[in-house]
């Protein structure tokens, strides 16, 4: 056979669609927008983005780790307190500017993972997510037992954040919001085009098959594992900077895994496009029945369910399935260049094994 | 040109005291394409499952181009030559077909993307996949799950080459289609171990046939006369009466 016969010159590999380079240009114009709004907006929306972005963050860190890594991790927690905890060491006792914390926040996260990872790894599926909670609690417990760091009934942090004048801390907390939940999505997005992206993906689909056709399973893991930590304990620092007080019960809660379930879940996992719409569903349900109290909690918890019943691949996932929608495409599509049409006739793509796929 | 490829010494595994391979041994020259047959449960897929590495025998040595390769990780087997397909499709149900293969190509055959995507389209073209390349593995039938099973294997570029039942659950025209398949793989040199029921598939292919029962080599030979012998006669069809 020879090379030039048989090789790629009637086929092309084509990786985005009109679609998603308006949207690519669509993000970048909006980001720039935000970057500009501690200029002129009010205080209290800097503040709702702010969150906006954080929970955007930890919720493409939970989709990477579970959506694509396939690992359901409930102890994500672990890494947002020990960020928060960071910024209590570095912020009160080191006396250095709290935002330094939010960098520092990561790279603590990202050592302690390695020794959770080593423990974890053994455990499979139902074992590894109990696992990770228990990771959490043991790192809720030890904390919780250092009084330096306020004990079990926490401290204010505000001492340390209070040296900042109040515009700088409130664009500064906004920047850094925008830069950790538009860069997470970056990462995931920029990760799933690179090849690390395909043994990322094949791994989340069948670790046997990956492993024969020579993905190093574990590597991959430890990756995903550690990078989803990094996010997460920065990500944790920025939150108790805003919130200005800490406590062990409140930085380890698991209401934080709580809370990444329910965005990826509801806005579609395995997609980066998913939490970002679980992620703005999640506010707008919080501003229309914010007042209601415990009944919200209940309607989350009742719009999950039936998310996972009825729509298991969540609201993007759904419409993807429907209307072949990408705005982040990370799938590479072979297409024949327009000679070659004849000879080989595009295949319909869909995005699920439906109906629509019987017609290729 | 008559170099030994693929050695397996004394090779045993037991699954709950059960032996399931019992001090199994034999040589696959470089070039030469295998058989294996047994009844079911005679340890086959175990056998493949300890060449490749997903299985670590308990006793024993396996030896590939020289080097000893017992109890070497999957992956790290896969790259240094080592490709198998499964008896039941494990595809990526998630990706495209052309990503599956792509997959080969990239981590198994350590290839950059681009020289990559060459290689995964050739060997999708190669097995009768091209048009099917931007589906969900997750929505292709069986016969098409089985050649992305192969083509994905032949995206690593390996020496040696581990098709487990390939031909199972095929019909009879597709069985001809896939034996001219493997027969140009073959042409380009990939040792092939072949495990198979449909023997005339195997028949068509193979130089030399191994016969194993219940984890021991029954007997082994030129294909022709591997059938004909008693041994695999009495395991397939019981004792012949007289």
């Amino acid at each position: 056979m020879t090379e030039a016969m048989d090789a790629a010159p009637a086929c092309r590999i084509e990786c985005g669609s009109r679609a998603s380079r308006l949207a690519g240009a669509l993000v970048l114009l909006f980001l720039m927008a935000g970057a500009s709004m501690p200029f002129w907006a009010e205080p209290a929306s800097l503040r709702a983005l702010a969150e906006f972005f954080y929970v955007l963050a930890l919720a493409q860190m939970w989709n990477l780790l579970a959506g694509y890594g396939g690992m359901v991790s409930i102890g994500q927690q672990a890494f947002v307190g020990l960020g928060g905890y960071t910024l209590v060491v570095l912020g009160l006792h080191a006396g250095v500017n709290p935002f330094l914390a939010v960098p520092a926040g990561g790279i603590v996260a990202g050592l302690l993972a390695l020794p959770a990872g080593c423990v974890l790894f053994r455990l499979r599926g139902a074992y590894f997510a109990i696992g990770t909670w228990v990771m959490a609690e043991v790192f809720r417990q030890v904390i919780a037992n250092i009084t330096a760091v306020g004990g079990g009934s926490g401290l204010s942090v505000t001492r340390a954040v209070a040296t900042i004048p109040t515009w700088w801390r409130q664009s500064l907390t906004f920047w850094c919001a925008l830069l950790l939940g538009g860069g997470a999505t970056f990462l995931v997005y920029a990760l799933l085009r690179s090849r690390y992206g395909l043994a990322l993906t094949a791994v989340r689909d069948s670790e046997p098959a990956s492993a024969s056709l020579g993905v190093s399973v574990r590597k991959v893991k430890w990756f995903v594992y550690v990078i989803s930590a990094v996010g997460c304990g920065m990500t944790g620092a920025l939150i108790f900077i805003t919130k200005l007080r800490i406590s062990p019960d409140a930085a380890f809660s698991p209401d934080w895994s709580a809370l990444m379930f329910f965005v990826v879940v509801i806005g579609g996992i395995g997609t980066i496009e998913g939490p970002i719409v679980g992620a703005l569903l999640y506010f707008a349900l919080r501003e229309m029945l914010g007042g209601f109290g415990t009944w919200y909690l209940i309607a989350l918890g009742i719009l999950t369910v039936a998310v996972m019943l009825w729509a298991p691949k969540g609201i993007w996932g759904s419409l993807v399935s429907r209307y072949d929608l990408r705005l982040f495409p990370v799938q590479r599509r072979l297409r024949p260049v327009d000679d070659e049409r004849d000879a080989t006739p595009p295949a319909v793509i869909t995005a699920a094994p439906c109906a629509g796929t019987l017609k290729a | 040109m008559n170099r030994t490829l693929l050695v397996l010494e004394g090779v045993s595994k037991r699954y709950g005291g059960q032996p399931v391979i019992d001090g199994l041994g034999f040589g696959v020259v470089e070039g030469e394409a295998l058989g294996i047959i047994g009844p079911n449960g005679a340890g086959k897929t175990t056998l493949f499952n300890i060449i490749a590495g997903d299985v670590r025998p308990d006793a024993g040595r396996v030896t590939f181009a020289g080097r000893d390769i017992t109890g070497s990780g999957a992956a790290a087997l896969c790259r240094a030559g080592i490709g198998r397909t499964y008896q039941i499709p494990h595809p990526f149900a998630g990706m495209t077909v052309f990503e599956n293969v792509l997959v080969g190509a990239t981590c198994g055959a350590g290839l950059a993307e681009s020289a990559a995507h060459a290689v995964a389209i050739r060997c999708l073209r190669r097995t009768g996949l091209l048009r099917q390349a931007n589906m969900l593995a997750g929505a292709l039938p069986l016969l098409d799950r089985k050649r992305l099973e192969l083509a994905r294997a032949l995206a690593t570029g390996p020496r040696l080459l581990l098709l487990d039942e390939i031909a199972g659950g095929l019909t009879e025209h597709e069985v001809r289609e896939l034996i001219g398949i493997i027969k140009d793989i073959r042409g380009e040199g990939v040792t092939l171990i072949w495990i198979e029921h449909i023997v005339h598939a195997l028949m068509a292919v193979v130089d030399r046939l191994i016969a194993v029962s219940v984890g021991r080599l029954l007997t082994q030979g030129r294909p022709a006369d591997v059938m004909a012998s008693p041994q695999v006669r009495e395991v397939y069809m019981g004792v012949e009466a007289t």
